[in-house]
């Protein structure tokens, strides 16, 4: 029996999400676990899979629109199955929302099925029923008719329900259309665009910040990571110390280990490290679980991993969500030292700059050694000064005694 | 004496009572009406429908007076009074009884007497039948209005008419003075001129037909002034008396002769029929003659509605069934639209005929409201020419900026028939867009409505 496909909650709390592409066309026959189509949320990729055989019979939703979480985005016919009323399909779900009642035909997301939560039916989305003059006086208002209730004959939008929206209300809502002139060409914000840059001005408007900076001595480590990679499967990097050693000091000053909400502090029992991964649609922050716990090749590989998919956009909400102190590294571009913002609603964030040699003075000798300058930004309203040098004196220790990380 | 109970009582069975008693049993609700003269009300019985009749006959002697430019020769026509009078009350009988037939068939039962409110959700008729008392919690009350009667020209059926006697003459009055230049006086005005009276228009305001566009009132004003009909704007009565069977007319204001008439129809507007309908100390607040309602025809006493004519203006029969849609709609627990009073149309069934619906002009433009107007006459309508029927013009209203149709404003032949058009269009909320790209059946006179549109816009294609 032909059912419909849903758009799923891919990620905690999105409203609403886009078909990046879909990865079969109508009529195409699906087995079980196959990739349908791939959605875009705020952060990334997700494949949604199919849970059983079917055939892609009707896709509602074109790439590229953002529709509510929940939608009917597809309709799924049964093997052999030709014959079926799609109109009454969408009647009946939309019924089914009247009653509040959960869909049972849901498709499940294959990576993130925990956090797929169960679906209610939203009214079917599509035909807009408006007035022709509702449409223009909604336009001159940049207004998105999808988003207004209307009052006329069965719902019918009119003029009253475009004219009681407030111009600032509508103002808010423009569409989205790309411009080019010979001066410039403008590119619409993707989702994740928006998403970056509404949690930064958050951050920094809101999260009073503050910075140590510090030098670490490199040569112990640097000694260490060329024994190690002699033999290591795969080679240990200068970061994956840098996050091994983030992960033992939060363990030891677990009063660092933690977020602010309004209402308490949280302390966190677990250590899950976030590394900041530049891609070409933004940066993500794939986390480390219990990197204090993982070996250095474990967690080498993982980082590896994780930054990978993070660059073809295809990680899973569980692999971005959590972790409580994030790493950004801009070492590997040359760049000596920087301060980064924090990733709300984490309570500091170490800004990693590259490892040089520098003359340094050592017992009172003017030498040349390796020097990694590091600045941590912190939340004040979590953390004070003195803690956090408690914390970056412990973070420094390990990485000029490497070896108490590994033990 | 047993108390009968009900859904919804509705006092009243015309245009508004009789579709609020049809409506509410549709929705299932109990409904009793009580009427104390005839169904179907003024409207009915003494109003819309047997006017029409008698101006048809009118229409019909005046066209057979110009069949010659039809090519047909006939001889010299003559109007029979009596079987035009007598065409007009079988009309008004046929419609009566099909009034009484639908309540039958809708089981809304009636009861013939007056009712009174007497406390809270009752009422008491007394009738043939004798005292009666009803209850529900709600009741209608839809009992209409009645012509405004002016000092010293009480209807007498002799010298001094209201639109009741008007309807029923038993001769043609030699010379008859109309005081008010309304759609009610503009229409006998031309029933009459039409039967060979010598007939004169008394109207307060400075125009005719005041409520409609400027335009329209000075085309209308031209061709009953050309006709032979004579129009006396701007004027007050300053007093009348009665000598030796003639009733002599001062004005004053723009004019102040002195008119002579046989009879005089006085149609200087309409009263609310408010009185001994128990309303004293009850909620419900009269104003000017009329009750005084909200959105969905509620009074101030819960459970007490008024709608049609009772509620106020506009006085037209069409308003009073809508609003019993809205009050009835409501009661049942729907969520019926108010109604836009810039979306009821109105109709003057006089010659030429006018009809209108939305803002005029002058009240778009003292609305504030940036215009795009467009004007198109039916003398260059191919179907008007082959009719003979070239008189008038359609006149669009729209607001430059949305596009929106404010008013329509149509004079000639038939256009009453024809207003509709435009009244869809605003209920629909078309813009001229969808207008201008709407097809219109050639030959007819309604091309001139997409004409008069395209005009607006500075395409008329033929004007």
């Amino acid at each position: 029996m032909a059912k419909l496909l849903h758009m799923p909650e891919v990620s905690a709390n999105a409203t609403h999400a886009a078909i990046q592409n879909w990865s079969l066309k109508e009529g195409d026959a699906i087995n079980a676990g196959d990739c349908i189509a791939e959605i875009e949320t705020e952060k990334a990729l997700v494949e949604l899979a199919a849970e059983e055989d079917a055939v892609l019979g009707k896709i509602l939703v074109e790439p590229g629109r953002e529709v509510e979480v929940g939608a009917p985005i597809g309709v799924l016919f049964a093997r052999g199955e030709t014959d079926v009323d799609i109109a009454a399909l969408l009647a009946k779900a939309g019924a089914l929302s009247a009653a509040n009642e959960p869909v049972v035909d849901e498709a499940p997301v294959r990576q993130a099925r925990a956090e797929v939560t169960p679906l209610i039916d939203a009214p079917t989305p599509g035909r807009v029923f408006a007035s022709p003059l509702a449409r223009r006086l909604a336009a001159a208002k940049g207004l998105d008719l999808t988003h207004l209730k209307g009052s006329g004959p069965n719902g019918r939008i009119v003029k009253r329900d475009v004219e009681a929206v407030p111009v600032a209300a509508a103002a808010s809502t423009p569409a989205p259309t790309p411009v080019s002139t010979s001066e410039f060409d403008e590119i619409p914000h993707s989702s994740m665009r928006k998403t970056i840059a509404r949690r930064l001005v958050e951050s920094k408007a809101t999260v009073p910040h503050f910075y140590l900076e510090l030098e670490c001595r490199m040569e112990s480590l640097l000694a260490l990571r060329e024994q190690v990679n002699q033999s290591a499967a795969r080679k240990i990097s200068i970061n994956d110390f840098i996050v091994k050693a983030v992960a033992v000091a939060l363990k030891q000053v677990p009063a660092m280990n933690v977020t602010w909400t309004d209402s308490a502090l949280r302390r966190y029992h677990q250590v899950d490290v976030c590394v900041a991964v530049s891609t070409d649609s933004g940066l993500i922050t794939p986390v480390v679980r219990h990197a204090d716990s993982k070996a250095l090749s474990q967690i080498s590989a993982e980082v590896a991993q994780l930054a990978e998919r993070a660059r073809d956009a295809r990680l899973r909400p569980e692999e971005y969500q959590g972790g409580s102190f994030t790493i950004s590294n801009l070492g590997m571009f040359g760049v000596e030292q920087f301060s980064a913002i924090i990733n709300p609603p984490q309570a500091a964030i170490l800004a990693v700059g590259a490892t040089q040699q520098k003359p340094v003075v050592e017992n009172g000798e003017l030498k040349v050694g390796s020097v990694l300058r590091c600045t941590l930004s912190v939340d004040h309203r979590a953390v004070d000064g003195a803690l956090a040098a408690q914390w970056l004196a412990v973070f420094k220790g390990l990485l000029e005694n490497p070896l108490g990380m590994l033990i | 004496m047993s108390e009968m109970k009900f859904d919804v009582i509705v006092v009243g069975g015309g245009p508004g009572g009789y579709v609020a008693a049809i409506r509410a049993s549709q929705l299932g609700l109990r409904t009793a009406l009580v009427e104390k003269a005839q169904l179907g009300g003024v409207c009915l019985n003494w109003g819309c429908i047997p006017t029409k009749a008698l101006l048809r006959s009118a229409d019909v002697l005046r066209l057979i007076g110009r069949a010659g430019s039809f090519g047909i020769e006939v001889g010299p026509a003559r109007p029979d009074l009596q079987a035009i009078v007598k065409r007009s009350r079988d009309v008004a009988g046929q419609l009566h009884r099909g009034v009484s037939g639908l309540m039958k068939k809708h089981r809304v039962q009636v009861f013939n007497g007056h009712a009174r409110l007497d406390g809270p959700q009752r009422l008491r008729v007394t009738g043939e039948q004798g005292d009666l008392s009803l209850a529900a919690p709600h009741i209608i009350l839809a009992t209409g209005a009645r012509a405004r009667v002016l000092p010293g020209m009480e209807p007498d059926g002799k010298h001094f008419w209201t639109y009741r006697q008007a309807l029923v003459p038993d001769s043609v009055p030699k010379r008859l003075v109309i005081v008010g230049g309304g759609a009610i006086g503009i229409e006998f005005a031309s029933f009459y001129h039409a039967l060979g009276a010598q007939v004169s228009v008394v109207e307060m305001a400075d125009r005719i037909l005041p409520i409609e566009d400027q335009e329209v009132s000075a085309y209308v004003a031209q061709a009953l002034t050309r006709d032979g009909i004579r129009l006396y704007t701007g004027c007050v009565l300053q007093g009348s008396q009665v000598e030796q069977g003639v009733v002599q007319l001062r004005l004053e204001g723009s004019s102040n002769q002195t008119l002579q008439a046989d009879v005089v129809l006085v149609a200087a507007g309409i009263v609310g029929n408010v009185e001994d309908l128990g309303l004293e100390g009850t909620g419900v607040k009269v104003q000017h003659s009329h009750v005084l309602v909200d959105e969905y025809c509620r009074t101030g006493e819960p459970g007490v509605y008024a709608i049609g004519d009772l509620a106020g203006a506009p006085w037209l029969a069409h308003k009073a069934s809508h609003e019993a849609l809205i009050c009835v709609e409501k009661i049942a627990g729907h969520s019926p639209q108010p109604l836009d009073p810039r979306s009821v149309p109105a109709c003057t069934y006089s010659h030429p005929q006018v009809a209108s619906v939305g803002y005029t002009e002058a009240q778009a433009r003292s609305a504030g409201k940036t215009l795009k107007v467009g004007k198109f006459p039916f003398g260059a309508n191919g179907k008007a020419i082959a009719m003979g029927a070239t008189e008038g013009f359609v006149k669009v209203v729209f607001d430059a900026h949305s596009g929106e149709l404010l008013g329509a404003h149509m004079v000639g032949e038939e256009v009453t028939e024809m207003i509709q058009g435009y009244t869809m269009a605003r209920g629909l909320e078309t813009t001229e867009a969808e207008l201008i790209e709407s097809i219109l059946p050639h030959p007819t006179m309604s091309e001139a409505m997409h004409e008069a549109v395209l005009a607006a816009y500075g395409r008329a294609l033929h004007g």
